[in-house]
């Protein structure tokens, strides 16, 4: 079985891309899942489901979806070959711009769009810096000259990645990415004591126990304080 | 290449690859004080703190810029190399697996060849194919040859080197710059030499074809409709890399059509535009006909099409005056 990891900031068109590109794998009578995690809520499972794909879903709830992705990554790829994917696809949500959600030796995409602003690629961390593939969507409604520029940023953030424009409703460059995504040599059994590409963005302080009191009598463990007046860069 | 980049100082690299500023900036690695510093001397002065706290990937950014700057030394270099000259297309099959019928179709430089076709016969799979230099390898099986040959993959990969640069209607500017920073940014991305003697041009050449002229402090977001596609088709005119230009339906509105489309020949570029309005459609030497996902056939614009085409742009202009006449606050009186 072949694993991709897809993410990339909320609404940029994670699922519409994975949809189209496994269209694209119709053909080639390959049986392709897809695990979606998300934070709070998603229906996305069931737009797997409707175009006949194998979907499951997790709720990362009040925990950091990444660190709730990477607990349950084995099981989802056991779950994967329990049902004899050739390709197992996770989708998951970049909800703070430190995320990094990516496994050593497993393909990772990352999933960005044109709308999102020029400094975009500058903001976001590991998910984009650390990725295999970035998938650049919605192309069709900014001038050629934005979609030039966008590029030249994230290919100075991300030189090795390969960059690769697909229109999510169209479909246009889907085709092409799947001959990226799908490599019939790979075969991945488990995840088991592989490591992640770079460490999660770490927490642990008093708020994250459920504290809900402000002032410092109440902050313990990993508190950081904003540099104010003459240190403040 | 990293061997070489392991004895330079940052000083030394940032003389030699004047570049890679971009690259420091674009990472947020302030190199201010460490001219004097390799990258590598630059990267270890991180405590392991600071590497998890600001996610600086160490191993990643020294591959990432001895990539990046060989990326944009073949950018660079790309300019000087042979350019394209013609584009072929030869046939695959349709959605059903018929063979298409046209044989082979060669487009030169500075021709216009336009795409007929009803919504969803496969106008973006025909797009995708030639921006993919398919070689059979696509669900259309088509093969796209460069300059009569098998091209170079590179094309495929290459993030700063687009094939095919694309112009449509539902396109819309989204940053919030002036023309003047707006193609400012755009230059320096495609690291032109004559950044002012570029930006004049552009914006000449957009105020050209618009109706109504702005200035280089006009926000992009608040240009018309019309002042937009002039200033957009302009600079992919000038300014994009790509050789092929396609462009998907321009509308009458606010700007000359004709005048637009001689600029994108005139800066020798490929043109193909998808298009039902039939004077665009006869302005182009060919027409591609696609039905059900396959090229049905290839038409050459005949004489007496000519003929009609220079009616048809005579009917065009009257529209065109009154749209003037009646902007002025004059009245219509007569056909």
């Amino acid at each position: 079985m072949n694993l991709v990891t897809f993410s990339g900031p909320p609404s940029t068109g994670k699922t519409s891309v994975i949809l189209k590109v496994i269209e694209a794998f119709k053909d080639r009578n390959l049986s392709v899942g897809v695990t979606k995690f998300d934070c709070l809520y998603t229906d996305d499972d069931t737009l797997y489901k409707k175009a006949g794909i194998p979907a499951i879903k997790g709720l990362s709830g009040s925990l950091c979806p990444d660190h709730y992705f990477v607990s349950n990554i084995e099981e989802v790829v056991q779950w994967g070959r329990e049902n004899k994917l050739d390709l197992l696809i996770t989708e998951s949500a970049g909800l703070c711009n430190r995320c990094s959600p990516y496994i050593k030796n497993i393909k990772s995409v990352c999933v960005i769009d044109n709308l999102s602003g020029i400094n975009t690629p500058k903001k976001i961390g590991p998910m984009l810096k650390s990725a295999d593939i970035v998938v650049i969507t919605k192309g069709d409604i900014v001038s050629q000259a934005e979609r030039e520029v966008f590029a030249s940023k994230i290919s100075s953030v991300n030189p090795k990645a390969i960059t690769i424009h697909v229109n999510g409703l169209t479909g246009q460059g889907a085709f092409e990415l799947s001959t990226l995504v799908y490599d019939e040599k790979l075969d991945v059994d488990t995840v088991q004591g592989e490591t992640l590409k770079f460490p999660m963005p770490s927490a642990l302080c008093s708020y994250c126990l459920g504290e809900t009191r402000i002032g410092e009598d109440y902050q313990m463990g990993n508190v950081r304080k904003m540099k104010i007046g003459d240190q403040n860069e | 290449m990293n061997s070489m980049l392991n004895r330079l100082t940052i000083k030394e690299i940032i003389e030699k690859y004047p570049f890679v500023i971009n690259f420091f900036e674009e990472n947020g690695l302030n190199v201010e004080n460490y001219g004097e510093k390799t990258f590598d001397d630059y990267l270890n002065h991180f405590t392991q703190e600071e590497i998890e706290e600001w996610g600086i990937d160490v191993e990643n950014l020294k591959d990432g810029l001895a990539e990046y700057i060989s990326q944009m030394i073949e950018f660079l270099g790309l300019k000087e190399e042979k350019s394209i000259d013609s584009i072929t297309i030869i046939g695959g099959t349709d959605k059903s697996g018929n063979k298409e019928q046209f044989g082979q179709l060669t487009i030169h430089k500075s021709q216009i060849v336009s795409i007929v076709g009803p919504t969803g016969s496969g106008k973006s799979r025909l797009l995708g194919d030639i921006e993919w230099i398919a070689q059979g390898d696509t669900p259309t099986k088509r093969r796209i040859l460069i300059n009569g040959q098998v091209p170079d993959m590179k094309w495929r990969f290459s993030s700063n080197n687009k094939l095919v640069a694309q112009l449509s209607q539902n396109m819309n500017f989204v940053m919030d710059l002036t023309v003047h920073e707006f193609l400012e940014l755009h230059a320096q991305s495609r690291m032109v030499v004559n950044e002012k003697q570029v930006i004049k041009e552009i914006v000449e050449a957009a105020n050209n074809l618009s109706g109504e002229k702005f200035n280089l402090n006009s926000q992009i977001t608040s240009l018309s409709g019309g002042q937009s596609r002039a200033l957009m088709i302009a600079d992919t005119a000038i300014l994009s890399s790509s050789p092929i230009v396609l462009i998907d339906e321009i509308e009458n509105a606010g700007i000359n059509r004709k005048e637009a489309l001689k600029l994108l020949v005139g800066s020798n570029k490929i043109v193909l535009m998808a298009t039902h309005d039939p004077i665009l459609a006869l302005m182009a030497h060919k027409r591609i006909v696609i039905k059900n996902g396959g090229i049905d056939k290839v038409i050459e614009t005949s004489q007496r099409e000519k003929e009609i085409l220079s009616q048809l742009e005579k009917m065009d202009s009257i529209i065109q005056n009154m749209r003037t006449d009646l902007r002025n606050g004059l009245t219509i009186d007569s056909l």
